[in-house]
């Protein structure tokens, strides 16, 4: 089991006036498997992924990573277990504009102190696996939006993670170049590597293999 | 490690304009320290090399009564004042910090010499062994120096500087000439000039009464015909060539305590004493230095307002870069980096400020220097100390953008666009 969350809740706000965003949230994952997360705005699916993904921390209920409840991490270990296990990517690619696409790419590694030979040969890698191999030296204003969306991916999974988490990847880009990532995910997806992507785009949505739903804070599956 | 440089160069490089403007602060601080500093060290020099003479490393030791140097010319020397001998002399020689000794009597000159019917108004009769040029560091300009012959023959030959020779000859050539001293002929063989090219730099009234002595002209006439015109048993006088100026003050004090050594009555009251030239000038020194400690305290100050301005410019640099600080965040990156970060693009920003403020100041130094005539000196020392003081001033004042930095929830960081 890679993921499980039991009785998970959220409030924000102050105790005398509670602003509870996530209730009772139950969910597992197996390694490999490829999940949609689908919500409107306010429904607490960002929160949902802050905490799948150790920004934030549960106000209650237990959050087992790799059967580990992790709830109770501090700082530095939540830096720990987001810099070696989950890969992130955003909806506006938050990539450096000073950095070169490979720097990019080998940002994760930089923190892990992995050498920098190393995290060049990595992110080569990791730009291979994305297309953009001819894009290593190019800063990212040098790049089209589907291309900097495809090396922020390249960032996410070059540290192997077991986890991937999408904040809704497509939001910034155009139908085609969407297109393009999704199939990414695909590739990703079929290689093994574990998925939770958010939308609120039904048919980038069905691209997943699960669904879930998300209103007003409580979590429905399904299968698609 | 490099990697946090680069990640502060790319901030500083992102904004240049922003970075230069805030550098300015810095630059203005350090460079006025520089260009105080390197006047106040260069009126020292200037102090200590009027005083000192230029290298020249000459102590002399005299005869005191009390406080000031015995004068021949009112009073004779008590008994217990024995002549000194060559024994002394040759004692002397042999102190570490001492290279040569000469000895010497001196007079004051007024009214007593005369060329045609010109007299000197101010000036010195010297009477001189064979080493006295050396070890002054004069050099024979014109015409000749004392030969062995004009002491074993007595001849009434005289050495005069440029001082003496302007005031009676006037643009005259010297050589040859007859002067009287004291009613007696003596023949003008040379004239003779400081080695380096030493005149005290007078630039106040002041500079005028302290130098006035040493302005002096001079006449040098061979010791063997000081009884001609004076009396037999003067007291002598040292002049000692110390090893560096720095040794100065031990050579004078070693041949002190040798000369004094003879003297036959304890706790005597006409005694010889060095004239430590090298504590004069640091007692002028720490005068002209305490006015000046304050200018620098206050050239202070305007550093810390610069290093305020770094700290603004370092929060707003903070809330721009949010998103930034988020996904590095996000990625791993530990607080400690974050702050290492902007705390090192702190210190590199006041780092640049103060390189710069070192190359403004040392301009303005040689400006001031230009424009006033003041000396100055230049201190690696001090360059390299306000420099790392600059960096110290980014490290403090990028202390709390660093700190609100690193604590930067990442999820709200992220928001941020």
């Amino acid at each position: 089991m890679l993921i499980r969350l039991e009785h998970i809740e959220k409030t924000y706000g102050t105790p005398d006036h509670p602003v509870p965003v996530l209730h009772d949230v139950n969910f597992c994952m197996e390694e490999g498997e490829y999940y949609a997360v689908m919500g409107p705005s306010g429904s607490g699916k960002s929160t949902l992924m802050n905490i799948l993904g150790y920004l934030d921390t549960p106000t209650a209920g237990w959050y087992y990573f790799e059967d580990v409840d992790n709830a109770k991490a501090n700082d530095v270990q939540m830096a720990k277990i987001r810099n070696e296990k989950i890969g992130f990517v955003f909806q506006s690619f938050h990539l450096l504009q000073q950095r070169r696409a490979w720097e990019n790419v080998a940002l994760p590694l930089l923190y892990a102190n992995v050498p920098k030979r190393e995290r060049r040969e990595r992110a080569e890698q990791a730009l291979i696996e994305v297309g953009l191999e001819d894009r290593m030296e190019f800063y990212p204003n040098q790049l089209s939006g589907g291309q900097c969306q495809r090396v922020a991916i390249a960032r996410a999974i070059c540290s192997r993670p077991k986890l991937l988490l999408a904040d809704e990847p497509t939001g910034a880009l155009d139908s085609k170049s969407g297109q393009q990532i999704m199939d990414i995910f695909d590739e990703l997806h079929d290689r093994g590597i574990s998925i939770i992507m958010i939308t609120h785009e039904l048919a980038v949505a069905e691209r997943a293999r699960r669904m879930l739903h998300i209103y007003d804070g409580v979590l429905s599956g399904g299968a698609v | 490690m490099l990697e946090n440089f680069r990640e502060a160069f790319d901030g500083i490089r992102s904004h240049k304009l922003r970075s230069a403007l805030t550098m300015l602060g810095i630059i203005i601080g350090i460079a006025s320290i520089i260009a105080i500093s390197s006047t106040i060290m260069g009126t020292n020099e200037q102090i200590k090399q009027n005083l000192v003479g230029s290298g020249s490393n000459v102590v002399t030791v005299r005869l005191y009564q009390g406080d000031y140097p015995f004068e021949s010319s009112w009073s004779t020397v008590p008994e217990y004042v024995p002549l000194l001998t060559d024994e002394t002399l040759s004692e002397v020689r042999k102190v570490d910090e001492i290279v040569s000794a000469s000895y010497f009597t001196q007079r004051d000159a007024y009214g007593q010499i005369w060329y045609g019917n010109k007299a000197l108004s101010s000036g010195t009769i010297y009477g001189v062994d064979d080493a006295y040029l050396s070890v002054q560091g004069y050099t024979v300009r014109a015409g000749r120096g004392f030969t062995e012959n004009d002491f074993s023959a007595f001849r009434k030959v005289a050495l005069i500087d440029e001082t003496v020779s302007a005031a009676l000859f006037a643009g005259e050539n010297p050589i040859g000439k007859p002067i009287e001293i004291r009613g007696e002929p003596y023949t003008v063989i040379g004239e003779f000039t400081r080695a380096s090219a030493f005149k005290p730099t007078v630039n106040t009234l002041q500079d005028y009464f302290t130098y006035n002595t040493s302005t002096g002209g001079k006449v040098l006439i061979p010791m063997s015909t000081w009884p001609v015109l004076f009396r037999f048993d003067e007291p002598v006088s040292l002049a000692l060539r110390a090893v560096s100026t720095d040794a100065m003050t031990d050579a004078g004090r070693k041949a002190e305590e040798l000369l004094n050594a003879t003297i036959l009555k304890e706790d005597a009251e006409v005694r010889y004493k060095s004239e430590n030239l090298l504590e004069q000038a640091k007692n002028l020194q720490e005068l002209s230095s305490a006015t000046n400690r304050q200018l620098i305290l206050v050239a202070g100050i305007s550093l810390i307002v610069g290093g305020i301005g770094v700290m603004n410019i370092m929060l707003v640099s903070v809330t721009e870069r949010t998103p930034e600080i988020g996904l590095k965040k996000a990625l791993g990156a530990r607080r400690r980096r974050i702050s290492a970060q902007f705390l090192i693009e702190a210190g590199v920003l006041t780092c640049l400020g103060g390189i710069l403020g070192v190359l403004v100041g040392v301009g303005l130094a040689y400006g001031i220097s230009k424009m006033s005539g003041v000396p100055i000196f230049i201190s690696w020392y001090i360059i390299a100390a306000t420099v790392v003081f600059s960096f110290i001033i980014g490290m403090v004042f990028g202390a709390i953008p660093a700190y609100r930095a690193a604590r930067l929830d990442p999820i709200e960081a992220l928001r941020h666009e």
